[in-house]
């Protein structure tokens, strides 16, 4: 898939989740995304990134404008090396954390996207994609 | 051994380095002079020879960690704190340490006139140390300058958070920008303080400013909105723009237990009529 941009933003603290909703937001902009579909790629942005903050110790990511046969979207990853999801089903469940969450990051990101996919290693890391394309 | 040797040259020239380190000084500010005196900068110099004779004396070599230039850390961490304050750049703060190099070359090379090596070694000594302390200098402008921002930031929070009693009993908190780190808990501490303080039943929280509701945004809304239930005070969140609304479905947060308004004109009429008001044209 053709990458048109590729902006890459540390994440390590709370504060990086604040540059990565921006950077997100006007690369949405750029694409002419509709404020609809700006607002549900941000907000998934916002969850992954404070996960990988969170939960994941820190990590970064990597947001792109791709380009598939004629349309455009954006592609986010969010990468940590952090202890990973034992159980991602479980994880996935509307309502499960782990923590102090309202658990519904993971579930709720992959319904604001069209694209969404999660790999996860117990002690190696956690990497989450997702995509939103220009409708 | 160069230390020491360094200490007395120093001290053998102290009042014309003085001199014409501080002209020099004051002639690379220009037109930027009036932001800072000459006895301030006269008073800098001078305490900084005094920090660094009497490090060299003790011999501290060029290591900064060591803890005989601790006196002079402080000196040069005040120095750039009131320079980033007295809005300095960067580099015209670290001109203060580096625009003593020539005065204090000129004096070295005085004392080794027919030694070329000698002042080759003494210059060396000299350029390390200046080189080490003008850095310090610039990394203490930056750590202030982070500070001050820091602080603004700080009191921009406490500014940005007004609770407005919008009828008798009514409060309204408009909410602007980000709503997730430190921000939120003191926005959220002041409305509850708020209704206690004014004995208030109803709370409008409108979110009409804030442009990303994610979960732990929502989390925050609904802590609050239920710590202001045991308090007696009913909430009512307005201000949940279409797409906003969208995003919180797709993300499962379950506002239904909450009073919510799209606008903040909407809620104003709820909380009226909850209070048996009606709003009458004349
Ligand atoms: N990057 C990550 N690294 C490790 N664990 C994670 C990561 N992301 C999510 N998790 C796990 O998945 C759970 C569910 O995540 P989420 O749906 O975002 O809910 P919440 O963040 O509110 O707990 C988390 O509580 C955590 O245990
Ligand atoms: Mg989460």
């Amino acid at each position: 898939m053709p990458v048109v941009k590729t902006v890459e933003l540390p994440l390590t603290r709370q504060e990086d989740v604040v540059a990565v909703r921006q950077r997100t937001r006007s690369l949405g902009v750029e694409i002419g995304l509709t404020i609809v579909d700006q607002t549900k790629i941000v907000t998934a942005a916002s969850e992954l990134a404070r996960n990988t903050v969170i939960h994941g110790g820190g990590g970064k990511a990597t947001i792109e404008i791709v380009k598939e046969a004629s349309k455009q979207g954006l592609r986010l990853t969010f990468e940590d090396c952090g202890p990973g999801i034992p159980d991602l089903e479980r994880a996935m469940q509307d309502g499960y954390t782990s923590g102090a969450g309202l658990g519904l990051g993971l579930g709720g990101s992959k319904r604001l996207c069209n694209d969404f996919a999660i790999e996860s290693k117990v002690g190696k890391g956690t990497r989450v994609t997702i995509a939103r394309w220009k409708a | 051994m160069g230390n020491t040797r360094l200490a007395e040259i120093i001290g053998r020239h102290e009042r014309d380095l003085l001199a014409e380190w501080t002209r020099r000084q004051m002639d690379s500010f220009g037109t930027g002079r009036d932001r800072i005196s000459e006895t301030q900068l006269r008073g800098n110099s001078q305490d900084f020879l005094r920090a660094l004779t009497e490090a060299l004396l003790r011999n501290a070599g060029s290591d900064l960690r060591r803890q005989e230039w601790s006196s002079m850390k402080d000196l040069l961490g005040e120095i750039s704190r009131q320079r980033a304050t007295q809005g300095f750049t960067p580099s015209e703060t670290a001109v203060f340490v580096f625009s003593f190099k020539q005065p204090l070359f000129t004096r070295i090379a005085s004392e080794y006139p027919n030694d070329s090596e000698g002042f080759a070694a003494e210059l060396w000594t000299a350029t390390e140390l200046l080189d080490e302390l003008g850095l310090y200098t610039s990394e203490m402008y930056l750590k202030s300058r982070e500070e001050v921002i820091l602080r603004q930031q700080q009191e921009m929070l406490e500014l940005s958070t007004p609770v407005v009693e919008v009828w008798e009993g009514v409060l309204a908190l408009p909410l602007i920008g980000t709503l997730d780190s430190a921000r939120t808990q003191i926005v959220m501490q002041n409305l509850l303080e708020a209704i206690v303080a004014r004995g208030a039943n109803l709370a409008i929280i409108d979110i009409t400013g804030v442009p990303t509701v994610d979960t732990l945004v929502a989390q925050h809304l609904l802590k609050t909105v239920a710590a202001a239930r045991l308090m007696g005070a009913d909430c009512i969140i307005s201000g949940i723009r279409p797409q906003i609304a969208q995003t919180i479905i797709h993300l499962g947060v379950d506002l239904s237990g909450v009073l919510t308004k799209a606008t903040l004109a909407d809620a104003l009429q709820l909380a009226l009529k909850k209070k048996n008001l009606t709003v009458a044209r004349s």
